[in-house]
């Protein structure tokens, strides 16, 4: 077994896991965060993109014990109990996911790219959204989407809940 | 996965105190992007792997004698970005850029990106074939679209690397330690074809670390592109690819260097098409004729026979956007 400690969605957070777990399993079965989906566990899909130090990764290919010291944030770290995050809300308001299982990815990919580059063309949003696949919706209207928060500069997370 | 042990060394000399004598037992983890699929399809069943993404000896950009020395561990979304990179070897951002997702560049390094296997799908399923250890290249009487056209035999894999073509093309050398004694070898050198080892395709011992790769600066008067043939238009590995450095005095080209990859076991450098080009005005008539060159002896299997176009084709065009 090996010990992992990683600060998750704000908190720090320690398990003990056989080091063959991936991160994704962690955040699935040990912290109880099903938000990440397992997809293709290959790296193709990008359904279990979360944000390792600030950059969007896909955590099936990661050991839970690479992200050992390292600070993670899940599609679950987003919203507060009052309100969505801008790009959750505005994927709700433009119709942006159907069946939703690459969603999770699909925003994480989104909130890297918009913290770096706060004001996109769309071109460097396909860009981001490279290694995320959906396959229902189409990628228009999650575009549509990520340029209203963009435009809105709203990129930002939402201020803590009253 | 099966289960193995895992080690994070502090330093690149403890890392190396814990590899082995025989290929896959002791593995090294760097970004895990190839590896971790290799181990989840059992293709790799190491009993240890020695972490060394963290190592702070194979970490960074830095200027080197007359270029860039940039560390094994360093990621390959931080080269394409590398401001010095883009800079001094525009050619190898070029082609970092263009390796799998976003996120895999944000995990993936440049020494895995060197030493990642083939993408062959009898080797990834595991078929005892030459990469396993057998004396078979299921390819031959098979499903060969992706093999190789050139150099292949006895094994047709063709090499995956993106950036291999460009730090070839850009004449890179690799630095290989194991852990007290550290060599350099020309990246030209450091890639194996099959009939010299069959089973692998660079010279790595079990026992060796690749640690840093030495990046010339471009020469002044150069301009290099890298173009990448895909299946999906948005990412995948080469169907064909070409990193081209063309240097021009007056109109005419001094030097040539002209490497492809996704065609053959190793990253291949047309020299033919490079001697083409050589003492000419660099014009459509030249970039064609260099394209030609540059499949000079293919020799496809059953279903790749359209790789041969495609290549020149893919090398005509790259040369003349830098005409």
């Amino acid at each position: 077994m090996a010990t992992v400690t990683l600060t998750l969605n704000g908190d720090v957070r320690t398990a003990s896991v056989p080091p063959e777990t991936t991160l994704l399993r962690l955040l699935r079965e040990e912290f109880g965060l099903t938000g990440s989906k397992l997809g293709c566990d290959v790296g193709d899909c990008g359904a279990c993109t979360v944000i390792v130090d600030g950059k969007s990764v896909n955590s099936c290919l990661m050991l839970a014990v690479q992200a050992d010291g390292r600070d993670v944030v899940t599609i679950e770290g987003l919203a507060t109990m009052s309100r969505l995050h801008p790009l959750q809300q505005l994927f709700e308001d433009k119709g942006s996911l159907q069946c939703g299982f690459c969603g999770p990815g699909v925003i994480m990919s989104a909130k890297a790219l918009l913290d770096e580059n706060p004001d996109p063309s769309e071109q460097e949003i396909r860009d981001a959204l490279a290694g995320n696949l959906c396959r229902c919706t189409g990628y228009s209207k999650m575009i549509e989407a990520i340029q209203a928060v963009a435009r809105d500069g709203r990129g930002e997370p939402a201020k803590s809940a009253v | 996965m099966h289960n193995f042990a895992y080690i994070r060394p502090t330093t690149l000399r403890d890392a190396a105190a814990q590899l082995g004598k025989e290929h896959g037992k002791v593995m090294l983890l760097a970004g895990g992007t190839d590896l971790l699929g290799e181990m989840k399809d059992d293709l790799r069943v190491p009993e240890k792997l020695v972490a060394i993404r963290q190592l702070r000896e194979l970490q960074g950009i830095r200027p080197g004698r007359g270029g860039l020395r940039i560390g094994a561990a360093t990621l390959l979304s931080d080269i394409a970005e590398s401001a010095p990179v883009r800079e001094q070897a525009p050619l190898l951002a070029m082609a970092a850029e263009t390796v799998g997702t976003p996120q895999i560049r944000n995990m993936a390094t440049i020494g895995g990106n060197l030493c990642q296997r083939p993408r062959c799908w009898y080797y990834r399923n595991n078929y005892p074939c030459f990469k396993h250890g057998g004396s078979v290249c299921y390819s031959v009487t098979g499903e060969n679209e992706y093999h190789a056209i050139l150099e292949g035999g006895p094994s047709y894999i063709v090499h995956p690397s993106d950036t291999a073509p460009a730090l070839v093309a850009l004449g890179a050398t690799v630095r290989i330690s194991t852990g007290g004694r550290e060599r350099g070898v020309p990246i030209e050198k450091f890639f194996v074809g099959p009939r010299q080892d069959p089973a692998r395709e660079n010279i790595l011992q079990p026992n060796e670390i690749l640690t840093e790769i030495e990046v010339p600066s471009a020469p002044a008067g150069s301009k290099a592109v890298y173009v990448k043939e895909m299946v999906r238009e948005v990412w995948d590995f080469a169907l064909c690819s070409v990193a081209a450095m063309v240097t021009t005095s007056g109109g005419i080209v001094g030097d040539a260097r002209i490497v492809l990859g996704g065609v053959a076991p190793f990253p291949y450098r047309a020299l033919k098409a490079e001697a083409v080009l050589k003492g000419r005005r660099l014009d459509e008539a030249a970039a064609a004729a260099a394209g030609a060159a540059a499949v000079d002896g293919a020799r496809p299997l059953s279903k790749n026979a359209y790789k041969v176009p495609l290549t020149q084709a893919v090398v005509t065009r790259a040369l003349l956007s830098l005409a």
